[in-house]
Protein backbone atom coordinates (compact mmCIF):
# COMPACT_ATOMS: atom_id res chain seq x y z
CA UNK A 1 0.00 0.00 0.00
CA UNK A 2 1.54 3.55 -0.82
CA UNK A 3 0.52 6.25 1.41
CA UNK A 4 -0.28 9.93 0.17
CA UNK A 5 -0.20 12.39 2.92
CA UNK A 6 -3.00 14.00 4.00
CA UNK A 7 -2.64 17.69 4.57
CA UNK A 8 -4.14 21.09 3.36
CA UNK A 9 -2.54 20.96 -0.12
CA UNK A 10 -4.44 20.60 -3.14
CA UNK A 11 -3.73 18.27 -5.54
CA UNK A 12 -3.85 14.72 -3.83
CA UNK A 13 -6.36 13.09 -6.28
CA UNK A 14 -3.92 13.29 -9.07
CA UNK A 15 -0.96 11.34 -7.20
CA UNK A 16 -3.97 8.93 -6.70
CA UNK A 17 -5.15 8.74 -10.15
CA UNK A 18 -1.42 8.36 -11.52
CA UNK A 19 -0.93 5.93 -8.81
CA UNK A 20 -3.99 3.87 -10.00
CA UNK A 21 -3.00 4.14 -13.65
CA UNK A 22 0.18 2.74 -12.75
CA UNK A 23 -1.85 -0.57 -11.04
CA UNK A 24 -0.62 0.86 -7.30
CA UNK A 25 -3.30 1.01 -5.09
CA UNK A 26 -2.81 3.96 -2.38
CA UNK A 27 -4.76 5.68 0.66
CA UNK A 28 -4.97 9.26 1.89
CA UNK A 29 -3.79 9.80 5.19
CA UNK A 30 -2.46 11.75 8.00
CA UNK A 31 -2.41 9.35 10.66
CA UNK A 32 0.91 7.93 11.74
CA UNK A 33 0.48 4.04 11.96
CA UNK A 34 -0.87 3.90 8.62
CA UNK A 35 1.89 6.73 7.33
CA UNK A 36 4.94 3.92 9.16
CA UNK A 37 3.51 0.57 7.83
CA UNK A 38 3.32 1.87 3.94
CA UNK A 39 5.60 0.36 1.28
CA UNK A 40 5.93 4.22 0.12
CA UNK A 41 4.95 7.50 1.57
CA UNK A 42 3.97 10.40 -0.69
CA UNK A 43 4.03 13.62 0.02
CA UNK A 44 2.35 15.59 -2.93
CA UNK A 45 1.53 19.37 -3.13
CA UNK A 46 0.73 22.70 -4.31
CA UNK A 47 -0.14 25.43 -2.14
CA UNK A 48 1.59 27.77 0.36
CA UNK A 49 4.60 26.83 2.30
CA UNK A 50 3.87 28.21 5.86
CA UNK A 51 0.12 26.69 6.13
CA UNK A 52 1.58 23.26 4.76
CA UNK A 53 4.10 23.01 7.66
CA UNK A 54 1.69 24.42 10.21
CA UNK A 55 -0.91 21.65 9.69
CA UNK A 56 2.43 19.46 9.74
CA UNK A 57 3.88 20.28 12.43
CA UNK A 58 0.05 20.34 14.54
CA UNK A 59 -0.49 16.91 13.58
CA UNK A 60 3.37 15.91 14.94
CA UNK A 61 4.01 14.63 11.31
CA UNK A 62 7.12 16.59 10.50
CA UNK A 63 8.48 14.66 13.33
CA UNK A 64 7.20 11.45 11.92
CA UNK A 65 8.44 12.17 8.42
CA UNK A 66 11.44 12.82 9.18
CA UNK A 67 11.87 8.85 10.97
CA UNK A 68 10.57 7.40 7.85
CA UNK A 69 12.84 4.77 6.53
CA UNK A 70 10.66 3.50 3.86
CA UNK A 71 10.92 4.96 0.23
CA UNK A 72 9.14 8.92 0.37
CA UNK A 73 8.30 10.76 -2.32
CA UNK A 74 7.75 14.61 -1.75
CA UNK A 75 6.54 16.31 -4.85
CA UNK A 76 6.52 20.36 -5.93
CA UNK A 77 5.67 22.07 -2.76
CA UNK A 78 6.56 18.64 -0.92
CA UNK A 79 10.10 19.12 -2.04
CA UNK A 80 10.22 22.54 -0.90
CA UNK A 81 9.29 21.53 2.52
CA UNK A 82 11.42 19.11 3.00
CA UNK A 83 14.50 21.72 2.41
CA UNK A 84 16.07 23.59 5.40
CA UNK A 85 13.95 26.84 4.96
CA UNK A 86 11.90 28.86 2.47
CA UNK A 87 11.33 32.58 1.81
CA UNK A 88 7.95 31.79 1.15
CA UNK A 89 6.15 33.39 4.27
CA UNK A 90 9.68 32.76 6.17
CA UNK A 91 9.20 29.25 7.04
CA UNK A 92 11.71 26.91 8.46
CA UNK A 93 10.94 23.27 6.95
CA UNK A 94 11.69 20.09 7.83
CA UNK A 95 15.56 19.97 6.71
CA UNK A 96 16.06 17.18 5.56
CA UNK A 97 17.89 18.74 2.67
CA UNK A 98 20.54 20.90 2.90
CA UNK A 99 18.95 23.78 0.46
CA UNK A 100 17.22 27.05 0.83
CA UNK A 101 14.26 27.83 -1.22
CA UNK A 102 13.65 31.10 -2.66
CA UNK A 103 11.56 33.55 -4.91
CA UNK A 104 12.50 33.57 -8.66
CA UNK A 105 14.09 36.65 -9.18
CA UNK A 106 11.59 38.94 -11.52
CA UNK A 107 13.92 38.40 -14.66
CA UNK A 108 10.91 35.89 -16.36
CA UNK A 109 7.65 35.14 -15.95
CA UNK A 110 6.39 33.98 -12.82
CA UNK A 111 5.27 31.07 -12.04
CA UNK A 112 7.82 29.05 -13.65
CA UNK A 113 4.98 27.38 -15.72
CA UNK A 114 4.96 24.66 -18.03
CA UNK A 115 7.35 22.05 -19.82
CA UNK A 116 11.00 22.08 -18.65
CA UNK A 117 13.94 19.69 -19.70
CA UNK A 118 17.28 18.90 -17.54
CA UNK A 119 20.40 20.16 -17.56
CA UNK A 120 21.66 17.18 -15.30
CA UNK A 121 20.26 13.68 -14.07
CA UNK A 122 21.06 10.88 -11.50
CA UNK A 123 19.98 8.52 -9.20
CA UNK A 124 17.69 5.95 -9.63
CA UNK A 125 13.96 7.90 -10.32
CA UNK A 126 15.90 8.88 -13.80
CA UNK A 127 16.38 5.50 -15.23
CA UNK A 128 15.25 5.42 -18.68
CA UNK A 129 15.16 9.12 -18.95
CA UNK A 130 16.41 11.46 -21.65
CA UNK A 131 17.99 14.83 -19.92
CA UNK A 132 16.40 16.58 -23.08
CA UNK A 133 12.70 14.74 -21.87
CA UNK A 134 10.29 17.60 -20.64
CA UNK A 135 8.07 17.75 -17.27
CA UNK A 136 5.59 19.39 -15.99
CA UNK A 137 6.71 22.48 -13.86
CA UNK A 138 4.45 25.26 -11.96
CA UNK A 139 6.28 26.95 -9.30
CA UNK A 140 7.36 30.39 -7.78
CA UNK A 141 9.78 29.48 -5.17
CA UNK A 142 12.98 27.39 -6.35
CA UNK A 143 15.15 25.41 -4.36
CA UNK A 144 18.58 26.35 -4.56
CA UNK A 145 21.00 23.37 -6.34
CA UNK A 146 22.74 21.43 -3.27
CA UNK A 147 24.89 18.46 -2.40
CA UNK A 148 21.60 16.43 -2.37
CA UNK A 149 20.62 17.71 -6.04
CA UNK A 150 19.81 14.67 -8.10
CA UNK A 151 18.45 16.93 -11.05
CA UNK A 152 19.16 20.48 -12.37
CA UNK A 153 16.57 22.35 -13.99
CA UNK A 154 17.28 25.58 -15.49
CA UNK A 155 14.58 28.49 -15.52
CA UNK A 156 15.99 32.20 -14.89
CA UNK A 157 18.72 30.64 -12.44
CA UNK A 158 19.58 26.77 -12.14
CA UNK A 159 17.46 24.88 -9.78
CA UNK A 160 17.04 21.66 -8.11
CA UNK A 161 14.40 19.97 -10.47
CA UNK A 162 15.07 16.41 -8.33
CA UNK A 163 16.86 15.68 -4.38
CA UNK A 164 18.04 12.57 -2.97
CA UNK A 165 19.04 11.56 0.43
CA UNK A 166 19.34 8.58 1.96
CA UNK A 167 15.51 6.76 1.50
CA UNK A 168 14.09 10.64 0.91
CA UNK A 169 13.23 11.62 -2.78
CA UNK A 170 11.85 14.65 -3.98
CA UNK A 171 10.87 16.29 -6.91
CA UNK A 172 10.11 20.21 -8.06
CA UNK A 173 8.02 19.01 -10.99
CA UNK A 174 4.90 16.87 -11.25
CA UNK A 175 5.59 13.53 -12.10
CA UNK A 176 1.70 13.07 -12.33
CA UNK A 177 0.87 15.59 -14.83
CA UNK A 178 3.86 14.86 -16.99
CA UNK A 179 2.49 12.60 -19.00
CA UNK A 180 4.89 9.31 -19.80
CA UNK A 181 7.99 10.71 -18.75
CA UNK A 182 6.65 11.74 -15.51
CA UNK A 183 5.01 8.11 -15.28
CA UNK A 184 8.71 6.40 -16.00
CA UNK A 185 9.94 8.64 -13.17
CA UNK A 186 6.87 7.48 -10.96
CA UNK A 187 7.06 4.14 -12.00
CA UNK A 188 11.02 4.19 -10.98
CA UNK A 189 10.16 5.50 -7.41
CA UNK A 190 7.33 2.56 -7.34
CA UNK A 191 9.87 -0.31 -7.65
CA UNK A 192 12.63 1.46 -5.49
CA UNK B 1 14.67 25.58 -21.16
CA UNK B 2 10.71 26.42 -20.74
CA UNK B 3 8.63 24.97 -23.69
CA UNK B 4 5.66 26.98 -25.64
CA UNK B 5 2.75 24.94 -24.70
CA UNK B 6 -0.24 23.97 -27.28
CA UNK B 7 -3.20 23.78 -25.34
CA UNK B 8 -6.27 21.79 -26.97
CA UNK B 9 -9.81 23.83 -25.41
CA UNK B 10 -13.01 21.67 -24.90
CA UNK B 11 -16.18 23.14 -25.42
CA UNK B 12 -18.46 21.17 -23.15
CA UNK B 13 -21.72 21.12 -23.12
CA UNK B 14 -24.31 18.63 -21.74
CA UNK B 15 -20.60 16.56 -21.38
CA UNK B 16 -19.95 16.65 -25.27
CA UNK B 17 -17.78 18.53 -27.33
CA UNK B 18 -19.18 21.25 -28.92
CA UNK B 19 -17.60 24.00 -30.51
CA UNK B 20 -19.15 27.77 -32.25
CA UNK B 21 -17.92 30.58 -34.43
CA UNK B 22 -17.78 33.74 -32.70
CA UNK B 23 -19.63 32.43 -29.67
CA UNK B 24 -22.67 31.41 -31.30
CA UNK B 25 -23.46 28.17 -34.24
CA UNK B 26 -22.48 25.42 -32.22
CA UNK B 27 -21.94 22.21 -33.17
CA UNK B 28 -20.92 18.77 -31.85
CA UNK B 29 -17.26 17.78 -31.65
CA UNK B 30 -17.24 14.73 -29.81
CA UNK B 31 -17.14 13.14 -26.69
CA UNK B 32 -15.12 14.99 -24.06
CA UNK B 33 -13.14 12.09 -22.23
CA UNK B 34 -12.02 10.26 -25.47
CA UNK B 35 -11.01 13.89 -27.19
CA UNK B 36 -9.05 14.73 -24.12
CA UNK B 37 -7.41 11.17 -24.20
CA UNK B 38 -6.72 11.43 -27.70
CA UNK B 39 -5.25 15.24 -27.29
CA UNK B 40 -3.05 14.06 -24.40
CA UNK B 41 -1.30 10.99 -26.59
CA UNK B 42 -0.87 13.19 -29.84
CA UNK B 43 1.30 15.79 -27.29
CA UNK B 44 -0.20 18.44 -25.99
CA UNK B 45 0.85 19.97 -23.39
CA UNK B 46 -2.27 21.42 -20.84
CA UNK B 47 -6.24 20.74 -21.67
CA UNK B 48 -8.61 23.11 -20.68
CA UNK B 49 -12.43 22.54 -20.10
CA UNK B 50 -14.91 25.20 -20.92
CA UNK B 51 -18.36 24.56 -19.49
CA UNK B 52 -20.52 26.62 -21.89
CA UNK B 53 -23.97 26.17 -20.58
CA UNK B 54 -22.67 25.77 -16.57
CA UNK B 55 -24.55 28.27 -14.75
CA UNK B 56 -28.01 27.29 -16.23
CA UNK B 57 -27.19 23.16 -15.46
CA UNK B 58 -26.36 21.33 -12.58
CA UNK B 59 -23.21 21.54 -10.87
CA UNK B 60 -22.66 17.97 -9.93
CA UNK B 61 -22.71 16.89 -13.97
CA UNK B 62 -19.53 18.98 -14.27
CA UNK B 63 -17.73 17.45 -11.16
CA UNK B 64 -18.63 13.65 -12.12
CA UNK B 65 -17.10 14.95 -15.98
CA UNK B 66 -13.90 16.18 -14.13
CA UNK B 67 -13.22 13.05 -12.04
CA UNK B 68 -14.42 11.12 -15.42
CA UNK B 69 -11.61 12.84 -16.91
CA UNK B 70 -8.93 13.30 -14.14
CA UNK B 71 -8.94 9.66 -13.72
CA UNK B 72 -7.14 9.38 -17.44
CA UNK B 73 -5.19 12.46 -18.37
CA UNK B 74 -1.81 12.53 -16.79
CA UNK B 75 -1.39 16.15 -17.99
CA UNK B 76 -2.75 19.10 -16.72
CA UNK B 77 -6.07 20.51 -17.31
CA UNK B 78 -8.07 23.75 -16.16
CA UNK B 79 -11.68 23.39 -15.78
CA UNK B 80 -13.54 26.68 -16.36
CA UNK B 81 -17.30 28.12 -16.73
CA UNK B 82 -19.89 29.67 -14.07
CA UNK B 83 -17.22 29.21 -11.33
CA UNK B 84 -18.51 31.61 -8.92
CA UNK B 85 -17.49 30.30 -5.27
CA UNK B 86 -14.72 28.80 -3.16
CA UNK B 87 -17.13 25.85 -2.63
CA UNK B 88 -17.16 25.64 -6.79
CA UNK B 89 -13.83 25.73 -7.27
CA UNK B 90 -13.36 23.43 -4.38
CA UNK B 91 -15.08 20.63 -5.51
CA UNK B 92 -13.34 20.54 -9.25
CA UNK B 93 -10.47 20.60 -7.41
CA UNK B 94 -10.90 17.68 -5.66
CA UNK B 95 -12.17 16.31 -8.37
CA UNK B 96 -8.95 16.55 -10.08
CA UNK B 97 -9.21 19.72 -11.62
CA UNK B 98 -5.39 21.58 -11.73
CA UNK B 99 -6.73 24.81 -12.52
CA UNK B 100 -9.58 26.61 -12.53
CA UNK B 101 -10.33 29.31 -15.18
CA UNK B 102 -13.24 32.47 -13.89
CA UNK B 103 -14.45 35.26 -15.75
CA UNK B 104 -17.74 36.96 -15.43
CA UNK B 105 -17.39 36.07 -11.66
CA UNK B 106 -14.32 37.80 -11.27
CA UNK B 107 -15.15 40.81 -13.58
CA UNK B 108 -18.48 41.13 -11.10
CA UNK B 109 -16.67 40.11 -7.45
CA UNK B 110 -12.81 40.66 -8.10
CA UNK B 111 -11.87 39.39 -4.72
CA UNK B 112 -12.70 35.95 -5.97
CA UNK B 113 -9.55 35.80 -7.73
CA UNK B 114 -7.56 36.52 -4.56
CA UNK B 115 -9.78 34.40 -2.51
CA UNK B 116 -9.11 31.14 -4.71
CA UNK B 117 -5.71 32.46 -4.51
CA UNK B 118 -5.15 32.36 -1.25
CA UNK B 119 -6.97 29.20 -0.63
CA UNK B 120 -5.82 26.73 -3.45
CA UNK B 121 -2.49 28.97 -4.75
CA UNK B 122 -1.96 31.00 -7.48
CA UNK B 123 -0.87 28.71 -9.40
CA UNK B 124 -4.74 27.51 -10.04
CA UNK B 125 -6.13 30.57 -11.03
CA UNK B 126 -6.44 30.93 -14.57
CA UNK B 127 -8.76 34.45 -15.64
CA UNK B 128 -10.29 34.32 -18.66
CA UNK B 129 -10.97 37.00 -20.49
CA UNK B 130 -13.35 37.75 -23.62
CA UNK B 131 -11.91 40.77 -25.15
CA UNK B 132 -13.10 43.06 -28.28
CA UNK B 133 -11.87 45.73 -30.18
CA UNK B 134 -14.36 48.44 -30.25
CA UNK B 135 -14.25 52.27 -30.77
CA UNK B 136 -10.29 52.35 -30.33
CA UNK B 137 -10.10 50.41 -27.94
CA UNK B 138 -9.86 46.39 -26.11
CA UNK B 139 -13.01 45.97 -23.93
CA UNK B 140 -13.97 43.46 -21.38
CA UNK B 141 -16.92 41.10 -22.23
CA UNK B 142 -18.26 38.96 -19.53
CA UNK B 143 -21.67 36.15 -19.89
CA UNK B 144 -19.72 33.97 -22.59
CA UNK B 145 -19.46 37.27 -25.11
CA UNK B 146 -22.95 38.36 -24.49
CA UNK B 147 -21.99 41.59 -22.18
CA UNK B 148 -20.30 44.56 -22.31
CA UNK B 149 -18.20 45.92 -19.34
CA UNK B 150 -16.82 49.31 -19.21
CA UNK B 151 -13.49 47.79 -18.47
CA UNK B 152 -10.33 47.54 -20.90
CA UNK B 153 -8.91 44.38 -20.94
CA UNK B 154 -4.95 46.08 -20.23
CA UNK B 155 -6.47 47.66 -17.23
CA UNK B 156 -8.17 44.22 -15.86
CA UNK B 157 -5.48 41.71 -16.81
CA UNK B 158 -3.04 43.82 -14.19
CA UNK B 159 -5.70 44.40 -11.43
CA UNK B 160 -5.94 40.40 -11.82
CA UNK B 161 -2.26 39.67 -11.47
CA UNK B 162 -2.08 41.86 -8.71
CA UNK B 163 -4.51 40.13 -7.23
CA UNK B 164 -3.10 36.91 -7.30
CA UNK B 165 -4.09 35.01 -11.04
CA UNK B 166 -1.49 32.66 -11.87
CA UNK B 167 -2.22 33.15 -15.99
CA UNK B 168 -4.16 34.94 -18.14
CA UNK B 169 -6.00 33.35 -20.73
CA UNK B 170 -6.54 35.69 -23.10
CA UNK B 171 -9.53 35.42 -26.07
CA UNK B 172 -10.03 37.57 -28.95
CA UNK B 173 -13.53 37.28 -29.69
CA UNK B 174 -13.01 39.43 -32.43
CA UNK B 175 -10.53 36.01 -34.07
CA UNK B 176 -12.47 33.37 -32.42
CA UNK B 177 -13.60 30.67 -35.04
CA UNK B 178 -12.40 33.22 -37.99
CA UNK B 179 -9.37 31.08 -38.21
CA UNK B 180 -7.54 34.37 -39.86
CA UNK B 181 -4.62 33.60 -36.93
CA UNK B 182 -4.23 35.21 -33.28
CA UNK B 183 -4.94 38.93 -32.46
CA UNK B 184 -1.23 39.15 -31.75
CA UNK B 185 -1.67 43.20 -30.97
CA UNK B 186 -3.85 42.57 -27.86
CA UNK B 187 -1.89 39.75 -26.73
CA UNK B 188 1.66 41.14 -27.59
CA UNK B 189 0.86 44.58 -25.36
CA UNK B 190 -1.28 41.61 -22.21
CA UNK B 191 1.63 39.82 -22.58
CA UNK B 192 4.09 42.75 -22.55
CA UNK B 193 2.14 44.13 -19.00
CA UNK B 194 1.92 41.60 -16.90
CA UNK B 195 4.59 39.00 -15.72
CA UNK B 196 2.60 35.64 -15.67
CA UNK B 197 2.26 33.92 -18.24
CA UNK B 198 -0.54 34.44 -21.30
CA UNK B 199 -2.40 32.39 -23.04
CA UNK B 200 -3.49 33.30 -26.11
CA UNK B 201 -6.81 32.05 -27.69
CA UNK B 202 -9.17 32.79 -30.82
CA UNK B 203 -7.83 32.75 -34.15
CA UNK B 204 -5.78 29.66 -35.02
CA UNK B 205 -6.58 28.30 -38.14
CA UNK B 206 -2.83 28.17 -39.19
CA UNK B 207 0.00 26.68 -38.36
CA UNK B 208 2.36 29.81 -39.35
CA UNK B 209 -0.54 31.28 -36.71
CA UNK B 210 0.97 29.56 -34.09
CA UNK B 211 4.83 30.71 -35.28
CA UNK B 212 3.39 34.38 -35.54
CA UNK B 213 2.02 33.91 -31.99
CA UNK B 214 5.69 32.74 -30.33
CA UNK B 215 7.93 34.71 -32.66
CA UNK B 216 5.94 38.01 -32.60
CA UNK B 217 4.19 38.27 -28.74
CA UNK B 218 5.50 37.06 -25.81
CA UNK B 219 2.64 34.84 -25.01
CA UNK B 220 4.32 31.26 -23.83
CA UNK B 221 0.82 29.00 -25.01
CA UNK B 222 -1.51 29.41 -27.95
CA UNK B 223 -4.74 27.61 -27.46
CA UNK B 224 -7.21 26.15 -30.19
CA UNK B 225 -10.62 24.20 -31.03
CA UNK B 226 -12.04 23.85 -34.02
CA UNK B 227 -8.70 22.90 -35.81
CA UNK B 228 -7.80 20.56 -33.55
CA UNK B 229 -11.17 18.98 -33.61
CA UNK B 230 -11.74 18.82 -37.16
CA UNK B 231 -8.29 17.39 -38.12
CA UNK B 232 -7.10 20.57 -39.78
CA UNK B 233 -4.34 20.44 -37.94
CA UNK B 234 -2.72 17.38 -35.85
CA UNK B 235 -0.72 18.59 -32.85
CA UNK B 236 2.24 16.66 -33.79
CA UNK B 237 2.34 18.18 -37.01
CA UNK B 238 2.06 21.78 -35.32
CA UNK B 239 4.87 21.11 -33.37
CA UNK B 240 6.93 19.11 -35.70
CA UNK B 241 6.19 22.71 -38.18
CA UNK B 242 7.32 24.95 -34.98
CA UNK B 243 10.21 22.46 -34.30
CA UNK B 244 11.97 23.17 -37.76
CA UNK B 245 11.20 27.02 -37.01
CA UNK B 246 13.22 27.13 -34.50
CA UNK B 247 10.17 27.31 -31.74
CA UNK B 248 11.00 25.74 -28.34
CA UNK B 249 8.31 22.96 -27.85
CA UNK B 250 7.97 19.92 -25.88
Amino acid sequence: MIAIIKYNAGNVRSVQNALNRLGYESIVTDREPLLRNAQKVIMPGVGEAASAMKYLKNRGLDVVIKSLKQPFLGICLGLQIMCRSTEEGNTLCLNIFDARVKRFPPQGRIPHMGWNDFESISGPLFEGIDIRDNVYYVHSFYAEPCRQTSAVCRYIVPFSAAMQKDNFFATQFHPEKSGSTGEIILNNFLRL
Amino acid sequence: MLKNRIIPCLDIKDGRTVKGVNFVDIKDAGDAVELAEKYMEQGADELVFLDITASSEKRKTRVELVKRIAARISIPFTVGGGIASIQDVSDLVFAGADKISVNTSAVLRPELISEIAREFGSQCVVLAVDTKYVSGSWQVYIHGGKTPVPLKTIDWVRQAESMGAGEILLTSMDHDGIKNGFALDITGRVSEKVNIPVIASGGAGTMKHFRDLFTRTQATAGLAASIFHYGKISIPELKHYLKTNNIQVR
